[in-house]
């Protein structure tokens, strides 16, 4: 059995974004998903920071940093791009004017509650930016994240142990093992990587699953 | 004739006095009003609250006014950035108060002070720690936590182009949070690029009408390059 790399899975989550979808990637490696979208659709990126449209990194040397992404690393507009300020750009979440977000997590319960911006340290300097936002607001919430941490420990839990983001947001679930389907009925297992047996995915995840495959 | 235009930075901010709120613009350096921010280091208020939504980069702008020591409190979303080391060191020695705030219901909250609104009721935050002690209710199945407004005495922000009425445009991404902020404090300073004639602003594209701007300052080129982000 071999995990899927980073930017397999990128390339995975990017499948699943349609035509005409309006998407936010966060930040960290839901980003790569943009390298892998493919071209003959139609897909517009919005960023928290008052872009839609928003296009690749220019080449060097050619940076506008009066144009740059949440991580606030260089970015341009596609042609057809927008330009807005903070209160539209967060209308646009929390209105659910936007179809998918993306975000990575360092938990997420059977029941689609979602941990991902503090660890719960005590001496840790808490910064949420825009992801309750992205969370509450977005019509359908995808996480991508390692099935595990680097210690070995489940990231997907019966109830988060750390902070949440936001509670029952979390629809779908990418990890460099599987896809897991949040539902009313609890986890279900829709993809395994090659070699990877329900039984050993059940193993490595801290909540039941269901079969759905 | 009205003219909203300051010689300097300096000037338009000598009435800034000690313990004001001021509202800073900008999402990491784009839009961060840096020659305002340094005017206000020059000019000497202390134990200011600041919102914004980072809390410095570097060592410039807000960083800068942090190192100085000059901010009693911090209400912003996204503190902790690689080159926050200013705000980081404060923090932890119990040096600055932090109000975090997600960056959502930050704009919501200065939209709301700047419209003239009691509250807002939000679903961003609702069930974590952010909203701990916080009114609640639901709507129509859905559940909200009660915010207040943000308002502030002063708002700091970075502009493209300005006249003398205090009509603004932008430049692109920089545009965050300056339309916001403008309506939400009793004295907008906006600096600009370049100060243009009345009429040279097309009606159609002026995003920040003059009447939420105050005072105009140039200090053009204005167009900063990369400084310290990551």
């Amino acid at each position: 059995m071999k995990p899927l790399t980073r930017n397999q899975l990128a390339a995975r989550v990017a499948r699943d974004i349609p035509e005409g979808a309006y998407v936010n990637l966060g930040i960290g490696a839901p980003t790569l998903i943009a390298n892998f979208l493919p071209r003959d659709r139609e897909i517009f990126l919005h960023s928290e920071n008052g872009i839609l449209g928003m296009g690749p990194a220019p080449p060097q040397g050619q940076e506008d940093w009066d144009l740059i992404n949440a991580g606030k690393q260089p970015v341009t507009l596609l042609t057809g791009g927008a330009y807005f300020h903070h209160g539209d750009s967060f209308a646009m979440m929390r209105g659910g004017h936007l179809d998918i977000c993306v975000l990575g997590a360092f938990q997420v319960s059977a029941s689609g509650d979602l941990a991902n911006w503090h660890t719960g340290q005590p001496d840790a300097i808490p910064a949420v930016g825009g992801a309750m936002d992205l969370a509450v607001g977005a019509r359908h919430v995808f996480v991508m994240m390692d099935h595990a941490t680097r210690q070995g420990e489940a990231k997907i839990v019966e109830r988060c142990t750390y902070p949440l983001t936001a509670a029952a947001c979390v629809d779908r679930i990418y990890t460099d093992l599987a896809v897991l389907d949040v539902t009313a009925r609890g986890l279900v297992a829709r993809e395994l990587v090659a070699g990877l047996t329900f039984e050993e995915l059940q193993r490595r995840t801290a909540a039941p699953l269901l079969r759905g495959m | 004739m009205i003219d909203k235009v300051f010689e300097s930075a300096l000037d338009a901010l000598r009435d800034v006095r000690d313990g004001a709120t001021v509202m800073i613009g900008g999402f990491g350096t784009a839009g961060q009003p840096a020659e305002l921010v340094d005017a206000l280091i020059a000019q000497g208020a202390r134990d200011l609250t600041i919102i914004n939504n980072n809390a410095g980069n570097g060592e410039i702008g807000l960083a800068a006014l942090i190192k100085a020591r000059r901010v009693k409190k911090i209400v912003c979303s996204f503190p902790r950035q690689t080159d926050s080391y200013h705000f980081d060191a404060l923090y932890r020695a119990g040096a600055i108060e932090l109000e975090l705030v997600p960056q959502g219901n930050l704009a919501c909250r200065i939209e709301a002070g700047g419209s003239g609104l009691g509250a807002i009721y939000t679903p961003t935050g609702f069930g974590t720690r952010l909203a701990e002690g916080k009114e609640a209710r639901r709507f129509d199945g859905r559940d909200y936590v009660l915010e207040l407004p943000l308002r502030a005495d002063f708002a700091l922000i970075k502009a493209e182009r300005g006249d003398r009425w205090g009509n603004l445009t932008y430049r692109k991404a920089a545009r965050n949070f300056g339309p916001i902020m403008a309506r939400a404090a009793q004295c907008t300073v906006a600096q600009v690029a370049e100060v243009v004639p009345l009429g040279a602003l097309d009606p159609e594209v002026i995003v920040t009408p003059g009447i939420f701007v105050h005072r105009v300052v140039a200090v053009g080129p204005g167009r900063a390059a990369a400084q310290g982000e990551s």
